[in-house]
């Protein structure tokens, strides 16, 4: 894909600007046209000028909650991979702890999050904290398992002609092989882990965090407000988003990645 | 002087167990002397990467015996004395080209500026300089086969077992990589096992012509090529070759006929 | 492998049992080790108790107040991951057949999915007027996402030489779609549906909250939570519930997963 030259690269992104433009600008027309009430949909302009007059108090309340979002992050991602690691030695640990994971990981979580509050108070950001790190532990651990795992056999049939140990199938073959696993993941937690900060301050939270903010402005009526902050959250999720796409793309330059 | 490989009665079943049984080797006996390059020919699904891999420890025969220097087909990989190219390339693809020749020499923990030397050299004998920072997408299916020859190569194996390494090449290049070999086999003192499906190409490269037929896969003969080095274009072109590409050619057509 | 195969399955089975076991043994050895109160960790068991007991005054015992709440959630999740996955698998297929779209439309649908969902749930309630109908919505929010991604990825994963092959017998876009993309993409898919069945229960837990449903377990969770004091064990049972629930969803995809994806050994 490198190969190609690379046209201009404003022209790659032409759809998408196209269609960000046509649509801000169908909404803002189709509000004022139909004259929809602003608890409804607020047209785009006064979401804007919404966001101009409480930019502090919501740039204030999104780095609390962006910080519990990385931090947990962090935590459970790591702890995922080194679990991962530590299992990849043994078939008979991995296989009944896999299935747990799964069964783990399909359960709602963020049902837990009363519990956390319970815990260490619902204003100590430790209560997110724990709650992220829970989210993301099992899916990095159950991605980085299977990358470690699932790699071509004749791959694994060229180590064995070497002759080599178990632990330089491990650097040499599994861990590159699981790489790219590792980094789905962390794009998957990426979204998964501000959303959970999020929503496990709807249970609780400090009154400067973008939970208890959105939902509070809401229940006020002032959704230009809610909506405003809502647009601060998405643009952190995307902004950490393509910061581990970017780091991907780094670190993994050989993996063609679909997106 | 001891045999380097020498198989005595070797038979390997696949399945069982309340699978359909597979017989993929029956009865061979087979000796293969230091310096040899031995072919193996036979129809699809013969047995040929089956006997292949049981000399090179990756499957182990049903019943039998597999000695290669005199010790056995375990203990000689542990010895890393094989050096493999199968039928895909199997090359990893977070590696360069590059790094990728360089793996077996990781492994074997030759110093980093030897070893990027000599992964130079395996390069440019595959002639792929100009490539070694390319990942193996980015390279045709035969330019990665050469790769993996270029890796099975760098770390001069004593037995080299190749499994179809040029299938995928085109006929001049292949021809050319037939030459390239028979020279690096020549100076390099190894012995060589190459699985392949062409006629020519097992009479060009061969000191002996081994002959094989399908379920059960067994050895049904062995022709010993005679023709003289240097071999080149020329001997391509001469009677000689000419009469041992119709005898491998009619021992082919003898062993599909038994079984019919 | 037939002969085989049970006897690992069996002992995958016993493996997984252990590590079940050995979690509840963990969760005793913290409540005894660090000595905590029933509070901060009820014993396992004071869970199970209080499933016997009526939750109110007279009213039925807590574990059928919970199964009904479990059901009134389930339906909810189950309508929301119908919806999702119809509605993912069309936008998947449509991006897997024109570029145009895939290019100006995917960013879109992973940005999507940075929208805190339980932000723009107060929305969706004043929209549907507070109908029921927000929590399928919600729910169906959150599944459709990985059902796109996937039946895109998948639409697209046959190998070139098989479109061309198809191609070669002048295959309408039709037939390619089903005889090739779609088989091709099924067990990318099925991946989908395991995550978006999780999603979905995710979904409609939460949608309960500003929805003010109360006869779901998202209500039955804040209403525990609120004599979580006297009764932490109700609380830990609710929550069990949602896990089961969960768990319930996830087993039953990859039960049919399982019998689509038969034939296809991997
Ligand atoms: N791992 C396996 N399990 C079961 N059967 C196998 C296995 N490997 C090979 N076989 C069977 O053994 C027989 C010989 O296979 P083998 O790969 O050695 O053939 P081959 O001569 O190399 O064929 P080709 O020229 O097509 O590469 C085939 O019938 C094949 O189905
Ligand atoms: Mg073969």
């Amino acid at each position: 894909m490198t190969l190609q030259p690379v046209p201009n690269p404003l022209s790659r992104y032409t759809p998408q600007i196209t269609v960000f433009i046509a649509v801000l600008v169908a909404w803002e027309v189709i509000v004022r046209a139909l004259n929809i009430p602003r608890f409804l949909l607020p047209a785009p302009s006064v979401i804007l000028s919404a966001l101009l007059v409480t930019f502090s108090t919501v740039l204030e309340s999104a780095w609390y909650t962006l910080r519990n979002a990385l931090l947990g992050f962090a935590l459970g991602c790591s702890a995922g991979i080194l679990v991962a690691l530590a299992t990849s030695r043994w078939t008979t640990v991995r296989e009944g702890l896999l299935p747990v994971a799964i069964a783990i990981n399909s359960i709602p979580i963020i049902a837990l999050a009363p519990i956390a509050n319970n815990w260490f108070g619902s204003n100590n950001p430790m209560s997110k904290v724990m709650i992220v790190i829970l989210i993301t532990f099992f899916p990095t651990m159950i991605n980085t398992v299977r990358g470690l795992t699932l790699v071509e056999p004749a791959k694994l049939e060229l180590m064995r002609s070497y002759a080599v140990s178990e632990l330089e199938v491990l650097t040499k073959v599994r861990i590159p092989n699981a790489l790219p696993y590792v980094f789905n993941a962390f794009k998957v937690c990426s979204s998964l882990s501000l959303i959970g900060a999020i929503v496990a301050e709807y249970f609780g939270g400090p009154r400067k965090s973008l939970g208890v903010y959105i939902l509070q402005e809401a229940q006020l009526f002032r959704f230009d407000n809610a909506w405003a902050a809502i647009i601060i959250a998405s643009l952190l999720g995307i902004a950490f988003y393509a910061v581990v796409i970017t780091v991907e793309r780094r670190l993994i330059p050989w993996h063609v990645s679909v997106d | 002087m001891t045999p380097v490989v020498t198989l005595t009665n070797v038979n390997k079943v696949f399945g069982g167990g309340g699978r359909p049984q597979t017989v993929a080797l029956k009865d061979i006996n087979l000796q293969i002397e230091p310096r040899e390059f031995v072919s193996l020919i036979g129809p699809s699904g013969c047995g040929k990467s089956t006997l292949l891999r049981t000399i090179g420890d990756l499957v182990p025969p049903s019943t039998g015996e597999v000695v290669v220097n005199g010790k056995t087909a375990h203990q000689a990989r542990l010895n890393r004395e094989y050096g493999m190219v199968f039928q895909a390339p199997v090359l990893f693809e977070w590696r360069t080209v590059l790094h990728n020749v360089e793996l077996p020499l990781e492994i074997m923990r030759v110093p980093k500026k030897e070893r990027e030397q000599r992964a130079r050299e395996m390069l440019k004998l595959v002639e792929l300089q100009g490539f070694e920072r390319h990942y193996p997408w980015q390279l045709s299916g035969g330019m990665q086969q050469r790769v993996a020859i270029a890796r099975a190569l760098a770390f001069r194996p004593q037995l080299l077992l190749m499994d179809e390494p040029f299938g995928a090449l085109d006929e001049l290049t292949r021809e050319r990589m037939n030459a390239e070999l028979l020279r690096i086999w020549q100076e390099t003192q190894t012995t060589v096992v190459f699985v392949t499906h062409s006629i020519p190409e097992a009479v060009f490269l061969s000191t002996r012509v081994v002959v094989m037929s399908a379920r059960p896969g067994r050895i049904t003969a062995i022709i010993p090529i005679d023709l003289p080095y240097p071999r080149d274009v020329e001997t391509r072109e001469s009677p000689r070759f000419f009469e041992l590409v119709t005898e491998v050619r009619e021992a082919l057509r003898r062993g599909e006929e038994m079984r019919a | 492998m037939v002969a085989t195969l049970p006897k690992r399955r069996t002992s995958k089975n016993l493996a997984a049992i252990l590590v079940v076991v050995a979690l509840a043994v963990l969760w005793q050895a913290v409540k005894v080790a660090f000595n905590l109160d029933g509070r901060t960790l009820p014993h396992l068991w004071e869970i199970v108790l209080a499933l016997g007991e009526p939750a109110r005054r007279n009213g039925p015992p807590l574990i059928v107040e919970l199964l009904n709440a479990a059901l009134f959630t389930a339906q909810g999740a189950f309508f929301g991951f119908a919806i999702g996955a119809v509605l993912g698998f069309v936008l998947g297929t449509l991006f897997a057949h024109v570029s145009l779209l895939e290019r100006s439309l995917v960013p879109y649908v992973v940005a999507s999915q940075t929208v805190p969902i339980l932000a723009i749930a107060p929305m969706v309630v004043i929209w549907l007027q507070g109908s029921w109908w927000s929590v399928p919505v919600i729910a169906a929010y959150l599944t459709f996402f990985p059902v796109t991604i996937n039946t895109l990825r998948g639409m697209k994963s046959p190998d070139p030489r098989a479109l061309e092959l198809m191609r070669s017998y002048a295959a309408s876009t039709w037939e390619t779609l089903w005889k090739l993309r779609f088989p091709a993409a099924l067990p990318a898919i099925f991946t989908a549906f395991k995550i978006a069945a999780t999603s979905s229960v995710v979904g409609a837990i939460i949608a309960e909250l500003p929805a003010g449903v109360q006869r779901g377990l998202g209500g039955a969770i804040l209403n525990f939570n609120q004599y979580y004091i006297t009764g932490p064990q109700r609380l830990w049972a609710a929550i069990a519930m949602a896990a089961l629930v969960g768990i319930v969803f996830y087993v039953v995809i990859a039960a049919i997963e399982r019998v689509a994806l038969r034939n296809i050994v991997r």
